[in-house]
């Protein structure tokens, strides 16, 4: 039977990394509830065998229910009904699925009935939800808004909710509002404290919220009045059980239609405060878009494998000129270069999810006891990495699944065109990834302080120290050089000394950094397992080469003057 | 009125004759066991999942899985805990080996009894390996219990009454039969549901004794984690009569196994005519190859 991690040798080969033995000894405590609970692990191996358990169930339910209704699913899509949205019937049957498989709060501890496994395990959970269907993806995934519950509410929040999670009761969390967008601090939903009421109400408008209609909410609004920047707002957890918030329409999309977008009205709403006031934004938001833009990263690397596999499977059978398609070098061009890009951007995602990982279980040791030093050092070093790696992630891998989208279409030529072919709903749904969660020209500002920094500088320059076999020496050779040509870049644009022209330039920069960065990451891959990354190893780094010396002829040859033909327009609009 | 089940799904593990390849078979005719994955066969699933679904529906109600076969037969005990059985039983002795239909119905319905005060006895309507449905019958018959074949759904149970809906041929037809009972199910009933993270986290190393090596890495855990150790029953452990069992309690004799090529290569050329068109639906509906 069909399986998504069973068929998938290269998603299997991230969970063996050697970072995974301190995730597993953090996340465990040192195996401290293998006597509570009779689903806890005994030692590493047990742990890691539950993972790949939990891997295996997954991988079944997504190639043999999700993705069987993904068809159907998208052709339905979700409707209104007096205000309430009602899921595409298909849909319903994904959400039994993974609550009879238990495939909710899986990041939770096991106190509150989750399976208490560790985000890289959930990123491979969520890249294979994406494969079967991107749009379900979105609902499933958005269990990890209750990771900012349990970080930030209080015990008797985390008693209540985490629970009703981990039985299948769905989240969202309400931030965007008709004038904040990417401009989250423009943020006007009212919260106000009712002494009658013993609890906030909200009142006001939020749109494009994904999964709007959920049983538990996160609300991003407007707590301190007269305030209009991002300090004046909080966090708050909205019960659906409490009513004041109806559905008013819900978005007829381009893509991911099983995933209902809705806009919402807040009429008196009763809310709990979740963590303190004015944190919302500057806060709690940001730790619930870092997991989002996680998760993003794993949706974007689920359909990029997805596309590859219908383009495969296409150029393999058909035939033209009496040949094969895929025998055609203009064809396994694309092909092979789609197949590097998934596995060069999962290396990274599965990086940035162990980075995650590290720190997050660290800081919840926290909250229990205080940290050793050496902890706090580890804490400190790999929240930093995270905080780096997660805007690549999510930047690169949605572009990434984008152009696997299309090139998929391009290998099915005509028939990629027509709405009976699977690729054409890829592309569809590829097209918000490098769109919410931040768009990449967000993740390029997120990125870019890391980029002037020298934080990525360092990190490449130490990975170049790593040993890689014989055969991949010139490929890392190879990649040294584009290490000299990203640092000149880097430093010919902190030269210019001009904010504009480094804003300009900023999203070259951030290709550079994706292309060196996963060009070192698939080099230790195909060093540690040759037969499954050799290839894509060679084809990514000399993809890198073309890209990162095209980029730093541009950079080196742009001048402030430049800047005159580009904003023309924008100048003419501004006056 | 809601009432606490005592539920015993029959299950058995055969080879994954679906997904048959070049090797499937001996030269001598005889299915290879070995080049075949074992399975849960599909249709004992379907019936899982009705037990399963009661389970929900009446609360109290245990679930258990009894299988007859050689100790790697303890997987489907497993497959069942991982669903939400509550416990399962490996019928699995040397004498057992070898038998029919009837000498399978004996070992099972000599089971059924040993556990005691069953309420429903519920099994796939036939196995994909021998396909003859003959099973789950003749435990009725052993019992003395009434039988429901082909069930597609068990509406309700009420008043110790269960309503079901029967497949039958041209539609279907809904029956009540009073409990305790047997019931085979279709494979046209509601698929069954994957298996539970946590649950298979509790039971992967679940198993019967027999199933284990002498240096078990995990040894350790069958003593302080009970559930971890699955029932184990021989001849001896039912009370049963070896003369019943397996071989010797086995009237079917195979005389011969004849290797079937299919080589026809007969075809027919029609024209575009109605009557040429008319004559091969005729064809086809005498045939019963439509309508």
């Amino acid at each position: 039977m069909a399986n998504y991690y069973n068929d998938n040798p290269n998603l299997q080969f991230y969970l063996d990394h050697p970072l995974m033995k301190r995730i597993v000894e953090l996340k465990e405590r040192n195996f401290a509830d293998k006597d509570t609970y009779e689903d806890a692990p005994v030692d590493y191996e047990d742990a890691m065998e539950n993972y790949r358990r939990v891997l295996d169930i997954t991988g079944d339910i997504t190639a043999n229910i999700i993705e069987p209704n993904s068809e159907s699913v998208d052709l339905e899509g979700p409707h209104l009904e007096n205000g309430r949205m009602i899921y595409a019937s298909k849909t319903v049957e994904n959400l039994d699925a993974c609550t009879k498989g238990g495939l909710w709060g899986v990041s939770m501890p096991r106190r509150y009935g989750g399976l208490n496994l560790p985000i890289t395990v959930f990123s491979m959970l969520s890249e294979m939800v994406a494969s079967a269907d991107a749009g379900f993806q979105n609902i499933w995934s958005l269990q990890s808004c209750i990771d900012t519950l349990y970080e930030f509410g209080n015990e008797e929040q985390r008693m209540k909710y985490i629970p009703r999670v981990c039985a299948g009761e769905t989240m969202s969390m309400d931030l965007t509002e008709p004038d904040a967008g990417s401009d989250l601090q423009s943020v006007m939903l009212k919260a106000t404290y009712s002494e009658k009421d013993g609890c906030y109400l909200l009142n006001g408008v939020k749109r494009f919220i994904t999964n709007g209609d959920s049983n538990i909410h996160l609300v991003l609004a407007r707590s301190e009045e007269g305030t209009k920047d991002g300090r004046g707002l909080s966090m708050f957890i909205y019960d659906k059980r409490q009513g004041g918030v109806n559905v008013r329409h819900i978005e007829h999309k381009l893509g991911i239609h099983g995933s209902p977008t809705c806009e919402l009205t807040y009429k008196n709403a009763k809310a709990e405060l979740c963590g303190e006031t004015r944190l919302g934004l500057i806060k709690y938001v940001m730790a619930l878009m870092n997991s989002a833009r996680l998760g993003i990263a794993a949706q974007s690397v689920g359909l990029g494998q997805e596309a590859y596999n219908e383009a495969l499977k296409y150029a393999s059978e058909r035939q033209q000129f009496h040949k094969r398609i895929i025998e055609f070098p203009a064809v396994y061009d694309m092909l092979s270069r789609m197949k590097a890009k998934i596995d060069a951007g999962r290396s990274l995602l599965y990086m940035t999810a162990r980075y995650v990982d590290i720190y997050k279980c660290l800081e919840d040791i926290q909250r229990e006891r205080p940290l050793t030093p050496e902890e706090r050092a580890e804490c400190k070093k790999y929240s930093r990495l995270a905080d780096a790696f997660t805007p690549l992630a999510k930047g690169m891998n949605s572009e990434y699944a984008n152009q696997n989208a299309y090139d998929a279409i391009s290998i099915h030529g005509g028939s990629g065109f027509i709405m009976e072919y699977k690729c054409q709903r890829l592309y569809r749904d590829a097209r918000i990834f490098s769109i919410y969660e931040g768009t990449t020209q967000l993740q390029v500002v997120a990125a870019i302080r890391y980029i002037t920094n020298g934080t990525y500088l360092t990190i490449m320059k130490e990975m170049l120290e790593n040993e890689v076999s014989e055969d991949l020496k010139p490929l890392q050779n190879t990649v040294r050089t584009l290490v000299e040509l990203y640092e000149q870049s880097i430093n010919y644009v902190k030269g210019a000394n001009n904010q504009e022209v480094q804003d300009f330039l900023a999203r070259r920069l951030y290709d550079m950094t994706g292309d060196i960065m996963m060009s070192l990451l698939i080099l230790d891959d195909a060093t540690h397992a040759p037969h499954l990354f050799t290839q894509s190893a060679n084809v990514y780094v000399h993809a890198a080469e073309e890209d990162v010396i095209g980029k730093s002829i541009y950079v080196k040859n742009f001048i402030e003057e430049d800047l005159v033909n580009f904003r023309a327009k924008a100048k003419e609009v501004a006056e | 009125m809601t009432k606490a089940l005592k539920i015993v799904v029959l299950a058995k593990q055969v080879p994954d004759t679906r997904n048959v390849g070049k090797d499937a078979m001996t030269p001598e005719g005889t299915v290879n066991r070995a080049a075949l994955p074992a399975i849960f066969n599909p249709e004992d699933l379907n019936a899982l999942e009705q037990a399963l679904r009661l389970k929900e529906q009446h609360p109290g109600s245990t679930v258990g899985v009894l299988t007859m076969g050689p100790p790697r037969a303890g997987e489907i005990i497993r497959q069942g805990l991982f669903r939400g059985a509550d416990t399962g039983w490996l019928l699995t002795d040397r004498l057992f080996a070898g038998a029919d239909t009837l000498a399978t119905s004996y070992a099972l319905a000599t089971a059924i009894k040993k556990i005691g005060d069953v309420d429903i006895v519920i099994g796939g309507r036939q196995a994909i390996d021998g396909d003859t449905a003959q099973v789950g019958p003749q435990v009725a018959q052993k019992l003395g219990l009434n039988q429901v074949t082909y069930a597609e759904e068990i509406l309700k149970i009420e008043n110790n009454i269960a309503t079901i809906r029967r497949h039958i041929d041209g539609g279907v037809e809904t029956v009540e039969v009073p409990l305790p009972c047997v019931i085979t199910v279709n494979g046209s009933a509601a698929p069954c549901r994957p298996c539970n993270a946590k649950l298979v986290m509790k039971y992967k190393y679940a198993s019967c004794p027999l199933e284990r090596q002498p240096e078990d890495p995990r040894a350790d855990l069958y003593a302080s984690r009970d559930y971890l150790n699955l029932n184990q029953w021989s001849v001896a452990d039912v009370d049963g009569d070896p003369n019943q069992c397996g071989l010797s309690g086995s009237p079917t004799k195979v005389k011969t196994v004849q290797n079937i090529v299919f080589q026809a290569k007969e075809s027919k050329t029609l024209t575009a005519s109605d009557a040429d068109v008319e004559g091969l639906i005729k064809e086809l509906l005498e045939e019963k190859i439509i309508g």
